[in-house]
């Protein structure tokens, strides 16, 4: 049996398929604090879309506001980037799809910017599907006004002054898979092979792919008594499955054990291939998935892996019947009717 | 058979006895839901093909059925389209309001009635029409569950006969109505026929009110604003669409909408050039205008008074990241959810600074259907030209009710997308900064996503003129002031106002949108009534051009008229101003949420003149 690691350049290899090196999905250096998990995050996404051999031309970035918001600016330097307001960047994502369906999008947001003053327009992203990889870098707190908590903190855990959160915790895969996500997967930013190959298969992905990656703020939130710190994270993270991702241009053929391993292809003709782990687990069973999640969290454990995926659900765009052509490129013969139209209109006004 | 019109009638005080010929307001009392809107717009249609000109606004309650609603139908000879603020023909068909819709009549004003109501016990000073409506309606329709659906045709049939609008012109109105729906048609003609019959056989002309054929609506068309706002962003070239529901504005996204799946489907492939999107709330749907704006697509949201209070972050982040959108706000009664289905100005001085921060944006303020489309077609080149938000400021009134207008002209000129990079450019510029002002008038060079030219990260927060994120205090005062170059341009890109200048006046009055109807026969009125000369300034933009301040030092004393209570646009002039013209700014304001009528406006001026 052999069960495919990530692909990996040969050595000595130093461009991907497009012909670019690593360097060239690199964007500003980062102002956070050293050590922080977003940092790994960004790290992870360069590499992601090195491997993927992505144009970086044909990618839009986004964020919200808080620490996680400012990542966009450290990678993926060729890409237009917009910061948006708070908790509002997936309706300017959507907009921007909308506008543009040819682009590949990726928002960065935080359990603050997503779970809080953001809820409204996560949940109207998840359940129109709009094509995009959405990742909140989720560490139980705000980091840029000094370690308040937030909504994805876990009742019981502490901040740093002692003050015990009493409110339980919205867990944002448990409610993007009710919504209606196609893609859900928990990740931890101190694994790096799991995150690689989501993020790979975020890319492959068509539809609205939510990465809810657990990443522990060093200077606010990695206290005895978090259940955000890295150690009670690194502990606590309880894989679902192996997850190696084959994208559609390498050409690997994959034997296994029947039963062992679970082979879901993607959009673009990609696969994931999951070797379990955990028991029988299925991540295109929906109730499964939200068992799973509750599960583990009632056993004060992280389940991490892709949890959810429903590869062939049409996304927003597919629904509007968009001429093929982005509509913010279209000429004005196509976009202003022409005389006998208005006359027409006028007509039946009369 | 008496001729009517020399019909003299004792009663009503009115000492005139000669016709009044196509001068008269009509009021229809109704109960919401009860079906009224057919036979209330088959009225207004006959008389505007019978070449009067006329205008309909319905007074309607926030509310699906159940409360009371008017709908005025004004017939002007003189083509004054603002509302009358005088009733002279009610038709009282709600027995909930009639008695106080007929207490509040004038004396010598027409009441027709549902023969129960009784209402000529109320008062006797009004020439009173019963009409037994359930009796008419019980020959015509026998299936009782109909009834509701034809019984307001009838006093179409009788206003026909006592004011002797042409039968044939009511069948093709309703034809028009009805469109190919046969069964509804004959029912609806039996309904009308029945109540002209009862007119001839039962009421006696007792009034002067008589329509004669005109022909001061050839050509014309009858529209609201709204639907006139829908055509113009059609015909901008509009792509993206975001938009959540809110009275007045939701028609102009429905209307657009039906418009778009008709006339912007792609000839060959059927498939639709534009997206539409119903969004979960306003910050929603300007998020969604502003990320296709910034992605190059020419896009739009439409709302009201409290979405443009929702919308005010957002509106920061497209002033301060400079991503062009079109919003239109239909103006209605605030503040908070105020009156939702009354008009109002009330959004001028928000909306101008709307967001945190030293904000000012762009808005055309459009007094009549034509102009609402002209405007909108204007505010997308604008909002590209000067890649920011740009407003179009209707309100309920233009948005909602019916004007009539000349038909639209084709856009001869072509569409401006404003400075876009371009290959050739960069060459030419040698470098390039999103936020660098390289021509002088504030306004740089933008990529899109997917041109394949530079790329830079757009931000809300501080940053330089590469796009980069600063705090340096010299970048923030360039960029800021560079931003205000360009509203200041936009001064001299917008619709100048239209001034008419009276010899020797001493008064002027400036006014904009909706307001300009009443003004247009209050000017009258004061040179009728009073001998005073006014010369005028209709506003139709903000930034203001400098012949604001010039007309104001032209005149002793300048009224601001508008629809609101604290002199919005009265405020936003005396900024403009030199200060020392400041104290011959005066205010005429008008705020109950129904459309300013031009008596109310004569009064106040003519009060503020004798003090």
């Amino acid at each position: 049996m052999t069960i495919p690691g990530t692909p990996t350049p040969a050595p000595g290899k130093k461009v991907n398929r497009i012909g670019l090196a690593l360097t060239a999905y690199r964007g500003g250096k980062s102002t956070l604090c050293a050590g922080c998990g977003h940092n790994a995050i960004s790290e992870r996404i360069i590499e992601a879309f090195f491997e993927m051999g992505v144009d970086g031309q044909q990618v839009i970035k986004l964020s919200g506001i808080g620490c996680s918001s400012k990542s966009p600016a450290y990678f993926l330097g060729q890409s237009h980037g917009l910061n948006a307001v708070h908790g509002r960047m997936p309706s300017v994502a959507t907009g921007a799809m909308l506008a543009n369906k040819g682009m590949l999008a990726i928002g960065v947001s935080g359990d603050g910017d997503t779970g809080a003053i953001g809820i409204g327009q996560f949940v109207h992203l998840m359940r129109r599907n709009v094509p995009m990889i959405y990742i909140v870098e989720n560490n139980g707190c705000y980091g840029l006004t000094k370690g308040q908590l937030s909504p994805t903190a876990d009742i019981g855990s502490t901040l740093k002054n002692g003050v015990v959160n009493d409110l339980p915790a919205i867990d944002l895969c448990a409610l993007a898979i009710d919504l209606g996500a196609s893609f859900v997967a928990r990740s931890f930013s101190g694994d790096k092979r799991q995150m690689l190959s989501l993020l790979e298969a975020a890319i492959a992905h068509r539809g609205t792919a939510m990465l809810d990656i657990i990443s522990p703020c060093v200077t606010f939130n990695d206290h005895e008594g978090s259940t955000k710190s890295y150690s009670y994270v690194k502990d606590h993270d309880e894989p679902l499955e192996e997850i190696s991702f084959v994208p559609f241009f390498e050409d690997i053929s994959v034997d296994y054990e029947p039963g062992t391993v679970q082979a879901v292809s993607l959009h673009d003709g990609s696969t994931v291939f999951l070797k379990k782990l955990a028991g029988d687990y299925d991540p295109t069973n929906k109730s499964m998935a939200r068992r799973v999640i509750y599960e583990s969290a009632a056993r004060g454990e992280v389940a991490t892996g892709l949890i959810y995926i429903e590869p062939n659900r049409p996304d927003f765009l597919a629904l509007l019947n968009l001429v093929d052509q982005p509509l913010a490129s279209l000429p004005a013969e196509k976009t202003r009717p022409p005389r006998e139209a208005l006359d027409a209109i006028m007509d039946a006004l009369r | 058979m008496t001729p009517p019109e020399l019909a003299v009638q004792e009663a009503t005080g009115r000492s005139a006895t000669t016709a009044v010929v196509n001068d008269f307001s009509i009021q229809i009392a109704t109960v919401n839901g009860s079906g009224s809107q057919t036979a209330n717009l088959v009225l207004l249609r006959s008389l505007f093909q019978t070449g009067v000109p006329v205008s309909g606004k319905n007074l309607f309650p926030s509310n699906i059925a159940g409360l009371p609603t008017w709908f005025t139908i004004r017939a002007s000879r003189h083509g004054y389209s603002g509302r009358k603020k005088e009733i002279d023909i009610l038709v009282a068909m709600n027995p909930e309001t009639a008695r106080d819709d007929v207490l509040g009549l004038a004396p010598g004003a027409v009441a027709l009635y549902d023969e129960p109501l009784k209402l000529n016990d109320v008062r006797d000073d009004l020439v009173f029409y019963p009409v037994p409506f359930d009796k008419l309606v019980a020959t015509v329709c026998p299936d009782a569950k109909m009834r509701k659906l034809v019984r307001n045709v009838i006093y179409d049939g009788v206003l026909a006969r006592l004011l002797n609008i042409d039968l044939a012109q009511m069948e093709q109105a309703l034809g028009k109505q009805l469109a190919k729906k046969a069964r509804a048609m004959a029912l609806n003609m039996a309904a009308l026929q029945a109540g002209f019959d009862f007119a001839v056989n039962s009421l006696e002309k007792r009034d002067l009110f008589r329509v004669e054929p005109m022909t001061a609506t050839a050509g014309k068309i009858l529209i609201d604003g709204n639907a006139a706002g829908a055509i113009g962003a059609m015909m901008a070239g509009v792509t993206v669409v975001a938009w959540y529901p809110i009275t007045p504005s939701s028609s102009v996204c429905e209307t657009l909408a039906t418009y778009m799946r008709q006339y912007r489907m792609d000839k060959e492939t059927g498939k639709a050039t534009f997206a539409i999107v119903q969004a979960e709330d306003e910050l929603s749907a300007l998020g969604m205008a502003l990320g296709a704006g910034w992605l190059g697509a020419r896009s739009m949201t439409a709302t009201a008074g409290p979405g443009i209070s929702l919308m005010s972050e957002f509106i920061g982040l497209g002033y301060y990241a400079e991503i062009p959108t079109v919003v239109f706000d239909v103006q209605r009664v605030g503040p908070s959810t105020g009156l939702p289905t009354r008009t109002a100005q009330g959004d001028i001085l928000s909306t101008a600074f709307l967001s945190h921060g030293d904000t000012r944006h762009p808005m055309f303020l459009p007094s009549s259907p034509g102009e609402v489309y002209e405007m909108a077609i204007e505010a997308f080149d604008l909002a590209d030209g000067l890649q920011t938000p740009v407003f179009v400021m209707s309100d309920l009134d233009l948005g909602m009710n019916t004007w009539m207008a000349d038909p639209f002209p084709y856009p001869e000129k072509p569409l401006d997308r404003g400075k876009r990079l371009t290959a050739e450019k960069l060459q030419a510029l040698g470098e390039w900064g999103r936020y660098k002002d390289v021509d002088g008038d504030g306004i740089p060079y933008r990529t899109v996503a997917g041109d394949g030219l530079p790329t830079y990260f757009c931000r809300g927060s501080g940053h330089n003129e590469r796009g980069q994120y600063s705090e340096r205090p010299a970048d923030y005062v360039a960029n800021i002031d560079r931003i205000d170059r360009k509203f200041q341009h936009a001064r001299t890109l917008m619709p100048p106002p239209v001034i008419d200048r009276a010899d020797g006046a001493r008064i002027g009055i400036i006014g904009y949108g909706t307001s300009h109807w009443g003004i247009a026969e209050s000017r009258d009125q004061l040179r009728q009534e009073a001998g005073i000369e006014t010369s005028y300034l209709r506003l139709r933009a903000f930034p203001f051009s400098r012949d604001v301040e010039a007309f104001v030092a032209a005149h002793d004393r300048v009224y601001i008229v508008e629809q609101n209570r604290d002199g919005q646009m009265a405020a936003l002039v005396k900024l403009d101003v030199d200060a020392a013209l400041a104290p011959r700014l005066r205010s005429v304001l008008h705020y109950d949420g129904l459309p300013l009528d031009a008596r109310t406006i004569t009064d106040e001026i003519l009060r503020q003149e004798r003090k």
